[in-house]
């Protein structure tokens, strides 16, 4: 860290300093509550009775636990016509993510090593036209895209949106490892192409065994980006083909009937555990790839 | 032969991606640019009758109250995100026991798909049981928090949701940018005698300029493209009183059937983007080409 | 014989610019060529296109007496070691040296047949299991040696294998290349900043700088005749002396005058030296330059300068004075009288000097 350790003036009293110390962990404490606030309440909301909810306050606890909620937004709340509750759009979302993710990464992987070790006439500017497609808003594309799909036959199905994912995953996959092969000296793919090897070879024997680290950053990113997509999935599915995020938003959404908040919150967190669950598990890499092309460096 | 292909590989390689961003980032931007000209409704028509579209938006109160939104919203959750970023990196920066649970407790929100975060808020937000019922449980009887169906105040509920679900963000980047500052200069400063806060705002703080700017740049992109999280949250309510442009445009797409509007909107929003990632664009490559 | 290299008129351009300029060079097998320079004069480009990592945009090169202007760098048979050496970070040691046999489809049998032999030349055995990120500087320089070797190439071409290494471990490698040299009978190709490599590595020494050959020659001829100011001035440590001087010509050779400050300038006379122009560079190397009495020769002359400084260094004494407007370095034995402040009587041996010409920096004898 930035060590400022000797910087306190020897002036200060030792009482100040440790009241200093206190006052920030107070704060941080605060904010801790500040963000697990939404989480908590969407758990224990959850996990009560529709009259525990009405009767009680949003911040207490169950008083009486209950899952039945929980069964209901995953098997029974409806969605629009249907009311199979989340588990077939939660399969939808399976379906599109695992293919979306693993195509776009290894198209950015292929994208990424041309361009930071094979240098040609244009690849800069080739590159460069390719980043801005990442800043686009999306709404831009959505009718031209729309048409498109419609006339390929694929409109409203889950090949569609894996088709659009990986069209417009392809500026960041190629950006995070475009970075990172950067940084692999260009002498490593020289010594090899002394030896031998080939454009895919090299790729293979080389490349693909360091890359790890930038695989799983990648993965993290675009599973996260693929997964809590709500746009292209409202945009570009039909009644069977959603996915948890557009579902979620009908459930939650729906005027008919009782508005049945637990049923909401168990719903919302179903939708929100793979990347929740990958972010707890593999955060740090999650990070690093929040920052990988943002800070300066 | 071999020679030929071994040395046009990588275009070879490359050009999928490129064609396929040329025709589906850039062809697509041209098809929605021409149609913003024309008199399409349900049906795209090609026969380009200038800015009629872009005088019926400007005109159309709601995309007033869009854009004004668009601009309150950026503004307050870019400045908010930012400082509130900062202020938790600095504390993070203080050499924390437990940084590692607490900055993962600060950053959890960003793996959240913004309509869980909109669906979370909306029910805390809520005025009959959320918040404004707790405290008015706990006594306070004539505490209101109605802000999310209030006209006025609901625009700054999507900015609370906003705030909550980017700000870890933020500090991830400061609390990088923060330690990536030289520590020689730090130890330079200490053995001057500088204060702690002096170090900061004096030495460190300036130095972090880039980063500041690429957090600017990402947040309001965010803001640009927010969509999901007003569906989530407000569904564009009460009545248009939170509607954004990305809102619009998709209302006019799929449930007005105006295309030309949705087109026309669509550019508007591109254009705003454009003005302000161009710039940042072009100065980041420039430098790396330099370098 | 045929040279084992021969490069003629070669030029290399990237885009508009300039890399290389009418490159031509020729060595026989056995020999070990340096191309040495400043940084930015072309050395590494040449050696990249000696390789085939590079395109040549004009002239022609012939490895073993085959054109290889076109071919690509796998078919030229030549190896490479790096500065970096260049190990490929995720394989053993074995495999790092046997990569380009198994690329090259080479039987299992063979492969380890020829690992084996190297590991032994270099020795390395204990290491063949370990990734390159475990070994040491040196270790690695040697690996990277064994991965050329066991290639059998025509051509060893080394881009600064030393540079990365701290001073001590640098000497030591430098002599290990220099006896595989030897044993290997191989030729060699190197590029280096440091002039001292040069002198002792090379069998035939390539000066250059901005792109255009500046000498060849054999280190003798580099050092006691080099062709031009930068050369001299590049080669040899401390630097050769290049003092401004006045020649007059009279009926036995030249009369030579060099200003002295705040004294008349001194006279020397060089019978050698007819012909030359009224304004010259002279060159003269610091241990051509003695304490009066200590330095016999044909033509040793003796003059009073002023010391201005005097820096001991072990075996010599450096004596610093001025001559011509310019600071002057003498190298003399230890025990030397001269003390700063003090006027010293120096001996000049002009039979190894060089004349410069004043404009163009050539070389006049």
């Amino acid at each position: 860290m930035a060590d400022l350790s000797y910087s306190q003036p020897r002036t200060q009293s030792n009482l100040g300093k440790i009241a200093l110390r206190w006052l920030l962990y107070v704060l941080l404490c605060l904010f801790a509550v500040y963000y697990l606030m939404p989480l908590f309440v969407m758990v224990t909301t959850s996990l009560k009775s529709l009259e525990e909810i009405r009767t009680g306050s949003l911040v207490a606890l169950p008083r009486e636990v209950t899952f039945d909620a929980w069964k209901t937004a995953w098997s029974g709340a409806c969605t629009g016509i249907q009311c199979e509750g989340l588990q077939p759009y939660f399969w939808n979302s399976v379906m599109l993510a695992v293919p979306a993710v693993m195509i776009s990464t290894l198209i950015g992987a292929l994208n990424g090593y041309v361009v930071a070790q094979w240098r040609f006439k244009g690849a800069n500017l080739i590159f460069s036209l390719m980043l801005f497609g990442c800043f686009i808003p999306f709404q831009v594309v959505l009718l031209p895209m729309a048409r498109l799909l419609g006339l390929m036959g694929l409109a409203g199905t889950i090949p569609g949106l894996i088709f659009v994912h990986v069209i417009y995953g392809i500026g960041f996959t190629t950006l995070f490892f475009r970075n990172y092969y950067v940084t692999i000296p260009s002498e490593l793919v020289k010594a090899a192409k002394v030896d031998g090897a080939n454009f895919f070879r090299i790729f293979w024997s080389i490349f693909l065994p360091l890359s790890l680290p930038i695989i799983v950053v990648t993965v993290i990113w675009q599973f996260t980006q693929i997964w809590n997509d709500f746009l292209f999935g409202v945009s570009f599915s039909q009644a069977g083909t959603q996915p948890v995020t557009v579902a979620l938003n009908n459930i939650v959404n729906s005027t008919t009937g009782v508005k049945e908040y637990n049923v909401d919150m168990a719903a919302a967190i179903i939708a929100a555990l793979p990347t929740l669950l990958v972010y707890v598990v593999a955060g740090k890499y999650f990070i690093r790839g929040l920052t990988a092309g943002s800070v300066k460096g | 032969m071999s020679e030929w292909l071994e040395n046009h590989l990588p275009k070879m390689v490359l050009a999928p991606s490129f064609i396929a961003v040329l025709v589906f980032v850039y062809g697509f931007i041209g098809w929605t640019a021409w149609v913003s000209l024309t008199r399409s409704k349900l049906l795209p028509r090609y026969e380009i009758k200038g800015f009629v579209q872009y005088d019926k938006l400007f005109d159309s109160p709601r995309w007033d109250t869009a854009m004004n939104n668009l601009f309150i919203f950026g503004a307050l959750f870019i400045i908010i995100a930012m400082v509130l970023g900062l202020l938790l990196a600095i504390m993070l920066d203080q050499k924390i026991r437990t940084e590692g649970v607490i900055r993962t407790i600060y950053l959890y929100p960003m793996a959240l798909s913004m309509i869980v975060t909109g669906t979370a808020w909306k029910w805390i937000l809520n005025p009959g049981l959320g918040i404004e019922a707790t405290v008015r449980g706990w006594g306070f009887e004539n505490f209101s928090f109605d802000w999310v169906v209030n006209p006025d105040f609901a625009i700054y509920t999507i900015v609370l949701a906003a705030v909550w679900q980017s700000s870890g963000f933020v500090m991830a980047l400061f609390l990088a940018g923060l330690r990536s500052v030289d520590g020689e200069i730090i130890k330079a400063a200490q053995v001057d005698g500088i204060p702690t806060w002096r170090i900061y705002s004096a030495i460190i703080i300036p130095s972090m300029a880039p980063i500041f700017l690429s957090a600017f740049i990402v947040l309001a992109h965010l803001a640009i493209k927010s969509f999901d999280l007003v569906i989530a949250l407000t569904g564009g309510g009460p009545g248009y009183a939170t509607d954004l442009p990305a809102t619009y445009m998709y209302a006019m797409a799929f449930s007005r059937g105006d295309i030309g509007q949705a087109a026309s909107s669509a550019m508007i929003m591109m254009l705003v983007v454009f003005a302000i990632v161009v710039p940042y664009l072009y100065s980041e490559l420039r430098a790396k080409n330099d370098g | 014989m045929a040279p084992i290299l021969d490069i003629k008129n070669l030029y290399k351009n990237y885009g508009t610019t300039e890399i290389l300029k009418d490159i031509n060079v020729a060595i026989e097998p056995g020999d070990f060529l340096v191309l040495v320079g400043p940084s930015g004069c072309g050395k590494s480009t040449l050696l990249n296109c000696i390789a085939g990592l590079e395109p040549i945009t004009g002239g022609s090169l012939h490895i073993g007496g085959k054109d290889m202007t076109h071919v690509s760098p796998k078919d030229r048979d030549i190896a490479m070691v790096f500065q970096s050496y260049a190990l490929y970070p995720t394989m053993s040691v074995a495999k790092n040296i046997t990569f380009g046999m198994k690329v090259r489809g080479v039987d299992q049998a063979t492969q380890e047949r020829k690992l084996a032999e190297v590991a032994s030349q270099l020795q390395i055995e204990q290491l063949l299991n370990r990734r390159p990120g475990q070994l040491s500087g040196g270790q690695r320089q040697r690996v990277a040696m064994g991965r050329a070797l066991v290639r059998d190439p025509k051509l060893f071409l080394f881009d600064e294998p030393l540079s990365n290494l701290d001073a001590k471990l640098r000497v030591e490698m430098r002599s290990e290349i220099k006896k595989l040299h030897q044993t290997l009978g191989a030729s060699m190709v190197y590029v280096t900043h440091d002039q001292i490599e040069a002198m002792t590595l090379a069998t035939k020494i390539v000066v250059m700088k901005g792109g255009v050959i500046q000498q060849i020659g054999t280190p003798s001829e580099i050092y006691n005749k080099p062709a031009n100011l930068f050369v001299a001035d590049f080669m040899g440590s401390p630097a050769m002396n290049l003092i401004p001087a006045k020649v007059r010509q009279n009926g036995a050779g030249a009369e030579i005058e060099i200003t002295r400050p705040n004294s008349a300038p001194i006279i020397l006379h060089d019978p050698k030296a007819s012909g030359l122009p009224q304004d010259v560079i002279l060159g003269l190397r610091p241990e051509d330059i003695a304490e009066a009495g200590f330095r016999a020769g044909e033509n040793v002359q003796q003059a009073e300068c002023h010391v201005d400084m005097v820096e001991p260094a072990g075996a010599d004494t450096y004596v610093v004075s001025q001559l011509g407007g310019k600071q002057i370095t003498a190298r003399m034995h230890a025990e030397t009288s001269a003390v700063a402040g003090q006027s010293l009587s120096f001996a000049f041996d002009l039979s190894k000097v060089s004349y410069f010409a004043k404009e163009t920096g050539e070389r006049l004898n």
